[in-house]
């Protein structure tokens, strides 16, 4: 445990200096405070736009920092050859590749933390500046603790999005490890659709195979409930809890396959 | 005990995409290392130094064979507590400074925060490495990233050092320093197996050496036994030697040399033995003026015995 906590310390100091991370970080704490700007010139939208857009710019963000790093956590480490004085100290192939993934998660959270404080202080700016009167047309209030269930559910997302690319730079070359990321992300998004594919499609075979992708792939719209919460509708406890328990088991699931690929690879 | 033992570690690699074929990059290695040895692997450049290494750090694994650290099979958790190790061009993480870098391995051998700072520093002095350890490792040149390299191998007082290629992207006062750390290791009862090609390094540092050509074996020992007094024959100077003797005696004798006021400087060849050869000079009438063996460097074994498997390779890829 000790090792994996050293490990995961090490990818968070070198993380939060890393000037990309900082840059996209901030690109998305300005997206959000521009969003109040834009919000002025639509009338009684203007907390949805900047719901929206906030809710939108953290799981963004978080995508890409989740894909982008968690690719280069082993793969750059090869590369660069800076993972064999690792591995030459008592640490094993499977505390690497953990410390690593709970290095980055631990970062993307703190990432997201910042991101929640910006975007609920950008909605606490616009809640202090608007009339009451103006306030009784919006679906929700400006500082709906429900939309922390959002977050939630993104920072479980971007769990999942870190241990896919992982998973997938384990074996493949990063720019392939990508757009495998990628697709997990986009289907996983359909997997409603997927499931129920049957009743839009008259074929024997695409709706198995559809039925079959559904089953491999993470369902990522159970975790999606940015729609919801921007427009006041209540989140149950328990979706979140089995969409989370499931996410978490599929977690787990491909960090087992990506330490057992992993402590079988050449390190050349 | 043997510090490092290895039997018949082969590695293959297959190269080609359409077509992979095996490429053969270590045949059947076969060597120990004794505890406290100061050991030089040498070999050109592709010779398997670095393959070897990577073996013995399990960053890669071998087709067959076998090899033991201390006592126990490679990649043992428990043994890497007792080892360092220098990669060759080591890279390290760019947003740490090198203070923070070898706090950080120092943590990985359960030493407190305090202890790695303590350590680090105190490695840092050894190498080098001054004001400059607060810097982030981005702005570090080769050199001094190289200097890291080696203090990050000895932050745990390591009972056995791998160094591969330690004196790369060293300036001359660096390689001093290095070559004076690896022998206050060996002063303190650690193994140090390093791999180079600069010979002047091994025959200054190692108590013995192997050299590696393509892959395979060609030769270990003392640099005494490689370098062997006899091995490349003798150098004998005679005086009052007749012209009928000189020829009578020429299928034993290399080479003569005139050197004036009668006397001869006689080159025998290996096969030659002096004392059979001295009783027939002396009964035609010669006197022995002086009898030396010639030596010759770790340079002429390395380039003997590295052309030597090149040409077996060869003639055996004609024979096949």
């Amino acid at each position: 445990m000790r090792s994996i906590a050293i490990i995961a310390g090490g990818v968070f100091r070198d993380s939060i200096r890393d000037r990309i991370g900082y840059g996209l970080v901030f690109f998305s704490i300005m997206l959000m405070a521009s969003s109040f700007l834009l919000a002025q010139l639509t009338a009684g939208q203007d907390v949805k736009i900047i719901k929206d857009l906030g809710l939108a710019a953290a799981s963004g963000i978080g995508l890409f920092i989740a894909t982008f790093f968690g690719i280069g956590l082993v793969t750059k480490e090869v590369e660069r050859r800076s993972i064999y004085s690792v591995l030459s100290k008592p640490v094993t192939r499977t505390q690497f590749v953990i410390g690593k993934y709970l290095g980055l998660v631990l970062t993307l959270l703190i990432n997201l933390s910042i991101m929640v404080a910006a975007f609920y202080a950008v909605l606490w700016y616009l809640d202090l500046t608007t009339v009451s009167s103006a306030k009784t047309a919006w679906e929700a209030p400006a500082m709906d603790p429900q939309m922390l269930k959002a977050f939630a559910l993104i920072g479980v997302e971007l769990m999942l999005i870190t241990a896919t690319a992982i998973f997938f730079s384990t074996f493949s070359s990063p720019f392939l490890s990508v757009a495998l990321t990628f697709a997990v992300y986009v289907v996983g998004h359909f997997g409603e659709d997927l499931k129920n594919l049957n009743s839009i499609v008259k074929s024997m075979v695409l709706p198995f195979v559809a039925k079959g992708v559904y089953y491999v792939m993470p369902n990522l719209s159970a975790l999606d409930v940015k729609s919801a919460v921007v427009h006041g509708l209540p989140v149950s406890g328990t979706s979140m809890l089995l969409a989370t328990g499931s996410c978490l088991l599929y977690i787990a699931t491909l960090l087992v396959g990506s330490v057992l690929i992993f402590s079988r690879r050449d390190l050349k | 005990m043997d510090a490092i033992k290895t039997d018949g570690l082969t590695k293959h690699y297959q190269v080609g995409f359409w077509r992979p074929r095996p490429y053969v990059a270590l045949d059947s290695l076969s060597l120990s290392v004794a505890t406290g040895e100061v050991f030089g692997f040498l070999g050109p450049n592709g010779a398997g130094k670095t393959t070897t290494l990577k073996l013995l750090m399990q960053l890669i694994y071998p087709t067959s064979g076998h090899a033991e650290i201390l006592g126990s099979p490679v990649g043992d958790v428990a043994v890497k507590r007792r080892i360092g190790y220098l990669p060759e061009n080591p890279y390290f993480y760019d947003n740490l400074t090198a203070e923070e870098l070898l706090v950080y391995f120092a943590r990985m051998f359960g030493y407190s925060a305090k202890d790695g700072r303590d350590r680090a520093s105190r490695l840092l002095d050894d190498v080098g490495i001054g004001a400059e350890r607060r810097f982030q490792l981005r702005k570090f040149s080769k050199g001094m990233v190289q200097r890291v390299g080696i203090a990050q191998a000895l932050i745990n007082e390591p009972e056995l050092v791998f160094l591969d290629e330690p004196m790369s992207g060293l300036d001359p006062l660096g390689r001093r320093e290095v070559r004076e750390l690896i022998l206050r290791l060996r002063d303190r009862g650690c193994t140090v197996f390093f791999s180079s090609h600069v010979l002047s390094d091994a025959e200054a540092l190692c108590s013995r050496v192997a050299i590696l050509a393509k892959g395979k074996l060609a030769a270990i020992g003392s640099l005494d036994e490689l370098t062997s007094v006899g091995s490349r024959g003798w150098e004998l100077v005679v005086a009052g030697l007749g012209g009928e003797t000189l020829t009578r005696l020429k299928a034993r004798i290399a080479q003569s040399t005139p050197l004036g006021d009668g006397r001869f400087s006689l080159t025998l060849p290996p096969s030659t033995i002096p004392e059979q050869l001295i009783p027939d000079l002396v009964s035609a009438g010669a006197r022995i003026v002086s009898l030396n063996p010639l030596r010759g460097t770790l340079e002429d074994v390395f380039v003997e015995q590295v052309q030597a498997t090149a040409a077996d390779r060869f003639s055996k890829k004609v024979a096949s």
